[in-house]
């Protein structure tokens, strides 16, 4: 074997596997969305040859996108839990990379090691636990009850926005926390005390100097919870499982565990990867560009 | 207290509000979890109301415990048994990926090193979707177990090839140079040289794999036949909002010490093996670098 084909050879067999069971399934979710159905089974019978592609079951589908149409509603759910949970991600997990960053000294490793436990409990794990505590006579009901506010149990997993809010909260922002604590941990403290000398005030030298120099860690963090928010169904599932808090990945999960319509269903994978795209491409970007610097 | 009193008025010590919200931060992080694990011991059925101490949900009941109810233990023995199938087939394709790709300059590389972002940013409901439509009408592959490990294993590769490059990368090329002046073959550089200097990388992978593939549930519910391959997740999934006991509390339970074992072995092992090579260093962050 001569040196040139030495090094392609050991991508190979991984290359292979990504465009056999990555490139090619995602091309197989277009076959279905644009191909036809089995009259007969109902099943979808998938176009493979783009030429025999049908756009009927895509242009209902953004039929029902429009205002007012039920798509649409799930659509702007969705947008709205994933907004309001990644702005409480933000606020919740920024102070937390911020001082383990910068103020932390002897408690730092044992923090460190505290932020990682999440990492190794199952994120249903973690969900079943929120479930326990959330049950009508489960302990917050019962503090609450204690302490006087309620007078009887609340319905938490009764199809509450809130609370399906704050379990993606709870979900998410381990996986916010430790790439911003990584940015956060980059920055040079001489620039800061630079920034100091130089006759800024705590809150200034934080506004003009940390923050310009962790916006694009907050954005990349931002992105990478925010991708897995926006399929995410079983959160809601288990915290909720009411219609009135539907996400489109519980739309899609319905689509294809609930029914025949898996034309549908990949119609509307479609939809949310092309919304998705601009954030998949400016993390790729974000990734490209930090795999080219030198380390 | 005099103490506490005192740091809380000392204006010169550090930023207070920013410490009580990462302490309290951690508290409601952990607690809820260490909640469930104390309800796995309930003496009762109940998941919420504390009835005394028992370990019935894990062998004590003849049938309703995680070691006697056969669909609790299946999903256990499903879960170990996709994770290691995981870690056995990602990390060797993900470590050659990886020093292919750091290596390879030719045509092709530049498309492989795109396609291989791809896995790492795709909701998973998406790449769930695709894998079953592929499996069902194109390769005809029956949903099971070996769709369940292809499926994982195709979103786990990536993340190999992250760990295991950036060690490649702070290796750098000079120590497979100077063995190949010593008079070293090319594969006897890599032998010799190249993956004991990726142990490391590839005992963090493997741990990294494990993480993955026991937590992961969108992929592996699609991609699963019937009950007899739940997973621990799809068990959990399924169940939770039922009138279930608390052996479910215990089945995360031991998932839960499962994971920590293995993550407490592969810290011992890399702590040895980053110690022999530059002194050691913290495993702790160079795992919180990792993760991130």
């Amino acid at each position: 074997m001569t040196r040139r084909f030495l090094w392609p050879s050991f991508a190979l067999p991984g290359a292979i596997w990504l465009v056999l069971l990555f490139l090619v399934p995602t091309y197989a979710v277009l076959a279905v969305a644009f191909g036809t159905v089995d009259p007969i089974f109902s099943n979808p019978v998938p176009a493979w040859n783009p030429l025999h592609w049908q756009f009927g079951t895509m242009r209902d589908v953004l039929r029902q996108l429009r205002p007012g149409q039920p798509f649409w509603t799930v659509f702007v759910r969705t947008f709205v839990y994933v907004a309001v949970a990644l702005a409480g991600c933000l606020a919740l997990g920024y102070p937390v990379a911020y001082y383990l960053s910068r103020h932390a000294k002897r408690t730092k490793k044992l923090l460190l090691v505290l932020l990682i436990v999440p990492f190794w409990v199952s994120y249903l794990m973690r969900m079943l636990a929120w479930v326990g505590l959330l049950l009508p006579d489960g302990l917050v009901n019962r503090a609450l009850i204690d302490v006087g506010v309620l007078s009887h149990p609340y319905g938490w997993l009764d199809g509450q926005a809130s609370s399906v809010i704050l379990a993606l909260v709870y979900g998410y922002v381990p996986y916010l926390i430790l790439p911003l604590y990584a940015t956060l941990d980059r920055i040079e403290r001489s620039v800061l005390e630079a920034g100091r000398d130089l006759g800024a005030s705590p809150l200034h030298t934080f506004l003009h100097v940390t923050l310009p120099l962790s916006k694009h860690g907050i954005m990349a963090a931002s992105v990478l919870i925010a991708l897995p928010m926006f399929g995410d169904y079983y959160t809601n599932d288990v915290i909720s499982g009411s219609p009135r808090t539907t996400m489109i990945g519980n739309q899609i999960n319905l689509f294809f565990q609930g029914g025949p319509q898996r034309t549908v269903g990949a119609s509307l994978v479609i939809v949310l990867s092309v919304l998705l795209a601009a954030l998949m491409s400016y993390y790729l970007w974000v990734t490209v560009r930090a795999s080219r610097e030198p380390v | 207290m005099k103490r506490v009193r005192d740091w809380w008025a000392n204006p010169w010590g550090q930023p207070r509000t920013l410490a009580v919200v990462t302490w309290l931060y951690m508290v409601w992080a952990i607690v809820p979890v260490c909640i469930a694990v104390l309800f796995s011991f309930n003496d009762g059925r109940s998941r919420s109301v504390w009835q005394g101490f028992s370990t019935r949900w894990y062998w004590g009941d003849p049938d309703q415990s995680v070691l006697h109810d056969p669909a609790l233990r299946g999903a256990l023995e499903q879960s170990l048994k996709l994770a290691g199938l995981d870690m056995l087939i990602a990390v060797p394709l993900g470590v050659g990926l990886a020093i292919g790709l750091t290596r390879w300059r030719g045509f092709g590389a530049r498309p492989v090193n795109f396609l291989m972002l791809f896995p790492l940013v795709t909701p998973e409901i998406v790449m769930a979707v695709s894998l079953l439509l592929v499996f069902v009408s194109l390769y005809k592959i029956e949903l099971g177990t070996t769709a369940q490990a292809l499926g994982q294993v195709t979103f786990s590769i990536s993340y190999v090839v992250l760990v295991v490059r950036g060690r490649l990368l702070s290796v750098g090329r000079q120590y497979e140079e100077a063995a190949r002046d010593l008079g070293a073959s090319t594969f006897g550089a890599l032998r010799l040289v190249l993956l004991p200097l990726l142990a490391p990388a590839i005992f963090a992978s493997l741990m990294v794999v494990f993480a993955l593939s026991i937590d992961d549930f969108v992929v592996t519910d699609y991609l699963s036949s019937n009950s007899s391959t739940q997973t621990v997740p799809i068990k959990i999934y399924s169940s939770v909002r039922g009138t279930t006991t608390p052996a479910l509390n215990a089945l995360a339970t031991v998932m839960v010490l499962a994971t920590l074992v293995a993550v407490a072995l592969a810290a011992v092992v890399y702590r040895r093996f980053s110690k022999l090579q530059q002194g050691g260093g913290s495993a702790v962050s160079e795992l919180a670098a990792l993760e991130a």
